[in-house]
């Protein structure tokens, strides 16, 4: 599958496009399929986000996981942190980073 | 210390207006992205993997308590909580948001700093010797220099849009702890017939072509410093490579056309130069001097240090540096534990150094390019209250120059630009060698990482080095032995083929085992290397 991913303008933070909007879960992420570089142009002209860039992903029984290393610890948070991470009361979240 | 005086203060305050505007002006969309970007550059802010990424500059690594407290507290109110220490003696904020940073630009000024020229094609911070000024065998304290070439390069019209980055070291002793041999231009100040000059060095660099700056005057006199310097920068401006952004840097301008003539052109350049009268006023040298006049040391102090602590000690023998002043000691304070990340501080941890640089070391504190913070000026007397304070903070580690003190970048954790992650390897390396008396008995050991090409640590530069690359989407190491960034510059040679995360720590391991089979007396691993050569090392690793 193909999904969106960028950061939010204002805040910087790591955004997934659900589908109807932006979440900060890559959990959410919907397929893009072929409309993720039209809907980047569309999302950053409305300041919704920055950087914008659609990436592989898979989706298995544990939800939707980035394809590459760079994109899952953008989606985990630092691997050394593990106290700043996007959930970190999930204590097994980061087995599937690396 | 230096202080501003009203023209660099109007110009700190007006830029953060400047900038203030900016950043409204990119929230509201009357700027694009595109355009957006180059500003915010020009003021340190990155977007990096997760967040903004602001690097404040710290000049040439020099601190007063209230700066770095104000460090501290940015790092509590608009971080997480944390800031980085890297290996150009900046600081990075790795969680801010874009509205928060001209807010955070304006309380930097407050206490005369600032993120100016931190990204970009101009003239970086400029880095100097954490033990300026406090050390026996400098010829002169080199700081006055690197403040003046602070104020030359900042704004410097010509030179704000040059081929690609640029980055002066600046020292004064025998012993380079600022690698400066690694820098674009890096100037040694130098004594001759009663005359303090500088041997200036050209096109070092590390990067994906490394290289160590060859000589390129063996003495220029102090105050034709700045047009020499304007006539090297001249050259490479007009010349430098602007078609491919990997070979825009001074260094390969100097290979490609080889030193003497790339001497030749700075020479004519600067001939022309001296025509103009360009050189500052010595006055202005000496204004500037004058800041950074040794503080009032008391006469009289003990030299003597109470040992009976053995863990104090142990700390004494390896964090404490011999001062030019009787009775006063320069600390090193190691920010790298053993469980910890290299260069990270808490916001706590910054404010109790703001706290001891003020009661204990004439309200003053460096940091090095080896991501660790140096106090200065501290009484003998005092160190054992220093070292207290230290360890109830998490800050007394000694292992200054031992193989767990690794200078690792941010790598993959952070870094939009990384390939693999360098934090969680020098943990694992560090984890494997804790044992105080293992370190002690491998003795000096430069161990650097870095997580891609871009070799913000140093990975050339170390006794040994680690390379971390991309393989189809899995993180893989690359092994270098050899490389120093001290006054014995080189770099370092890859072993053979690459390693996972546990086979490189593995692989230094065996590395060092072979270093203390075949070491002989009085030999660091560096010295060992350089005598038997690559071949019994890479006997073992790859065997």
């Amino acid at each position: 599958m193909k999904i969106l991913t960028g950061n939010d303008l204002a805040s910087g933070d790591v955004i997934w496009w659900a589908g109807d909007g932006w979440s900060r879960q890559v959990g959410d992420a919907a397929d893009v399929g072929a409309h993720g570089d039209d809907l980047a142009r569309a999302e950053e002209a409305a300041l919704r986000v920055v950087g914008a860039y659609v990436i592989d992903a898979t989706l298995g029984e544990d939800g939707v996981r980035p394809a590459h290393i760079k994109d899952r610890i953008r989606a985990f948070g630092p691997t050394v942190r593990p106290d700043l991470v996007e959930q970190p009361t999930e204590a097994d979240i980061g087995k599937w980073v690396i | 210390m230096y202080r501003y005086d009203s023209y660099d203060q109007a110009i700190v305050d007006a830029r953060v207006e400047e900038f203030r505007d900016q950043t409204q002006r990119r929230l509201t969309g009357a700027l694009t992205e595109d355009q957006f970007k180059p500003l915010r550059l020009m003021n340190g802010l990155y977007l990096q993997l997760h967040a903004y990424m602001l690097r404040v500059a710290i000049p040439y690594g020099t601190l007063s308590g209230k700066q770095m407290r104000k460090l501290g507290e940015i790092a509590g109110k608009y971080d997480k909580g944390y800031g980085h220490f890297t290996t150009r003696q900046n600081l990075q904020y790795n969680w801010i948001k874009l509205a928060d940073a001209p807010d955070i630009l304006a309380e930097l000024a407050t206490v005369e700093m600032h993120a100016i020229q931190t990204s970009g094609n101009c003239i970086r911070n400029i880095s100097s010797d954490q033990y300026a000024g406090v050390s026996a065998d400098e010829v002169a304290d080199p700081r006055p220099w690197a403040e003046l070439l602070r104020q030359w390069s900042s704004f410097h019209p010509e030179f704000t849009y040059l081929p690609r980055k640029f980055k002066i070291a600046v020292i004064a002793s025998d012993d380079d702890r600022a690698a400066m041999r690694l820098h674009d231009i890096g100037l040694k100040l130098v004594e001759r017939d009663g005359v303090v000059g500088a041997e200036v060095y050209a096109g070092g660099g590390m990067g994906r072509t490394p290289m160590v700056a060859p000589l390129i005057r063996d003495f220029i006199a102090e105050d034709e410093i700045i047009s020499y310097l304007e006539a090297c920068l001249r050259v490479y401006n007009r010349y430098g490579r602007r078609d491919n952004k990997y070979k825009a840097r001074i260094k390969i301008l100097v290979h490609e056309i080889g030193v003497e003539e790339y001497k030749r052109q700075v020479e004519e350049e600067f001939a022309h130069m001296r025509e103009l009268g360009l050189n500052p006023p010595v006055e202005e040298l000496a204004r500037i001097r004058a800041f950074f006049a040794a503080p009032a040391y008391e006469s009289g102090l003990s030299d003597d240090i109470d040992r009976s602590n053995p863990a104090f000690a142990l700390w004494v023998d390896r964090q404490v540096a011999a001062h030019k002043a009787p009775g006063y000691a320069i600390v090193n304070i190691s920010l790298k534990p053993i469980d910890g990340i290299p260069g990270d501080a808490s916001a706590e941890q910054i404010g109790l150094v703001a706290d001891l640089a003020e009661a204990y070391s004439f309200d003053e504190l460096r940091v090095t390019h080896a991501q660790n913070l140096v106090l200065p000026h501290v009484k003998k007397a005092d160190l054992y209250a220093v070292w207290q304070k230290l360890v109830a903070a998490g800050l007394a580690e000694a292992n200054l120059d031992l193989i767990t003190d690794i200078i690792a970048c941010p790598g993959l954790d952070y870094c939009a630009l990384a390939n693999a992650r360098s934090i969680p390897l020098a943990q694992k390396i560090a984890a494997r060698f804790a044992a105080a008396e293992r370190q002690a008995e491998i003795g000096e050991l430069k161990l650097k990482i870095s997580g891609c090409i871009n070799a913000c640590g140093h990975h050339h530069a170390g006794h040994i080095g680690i390379l971390g690359v991309d393989r189809r989407g899995v993180e893989n190491f690359q092994l270098l032995l050899g490389g120093s960034g001290a006054e014995d510059a080189s770099l370092g040679q890859i072993t053979g083929p690459g390693f996972s995360e546990d086979g490189v720590v593995d692989a230094i391991e065996k590395v060092t085992d072979i270093y203390l089979a075949e070491r002989e007396s009085g030999e660091r691993f560096l010295d060992t290397y350089r005598r038997i050569g690559m071949k019994p090392f890479k006997e073992a690793i790859y065997g």
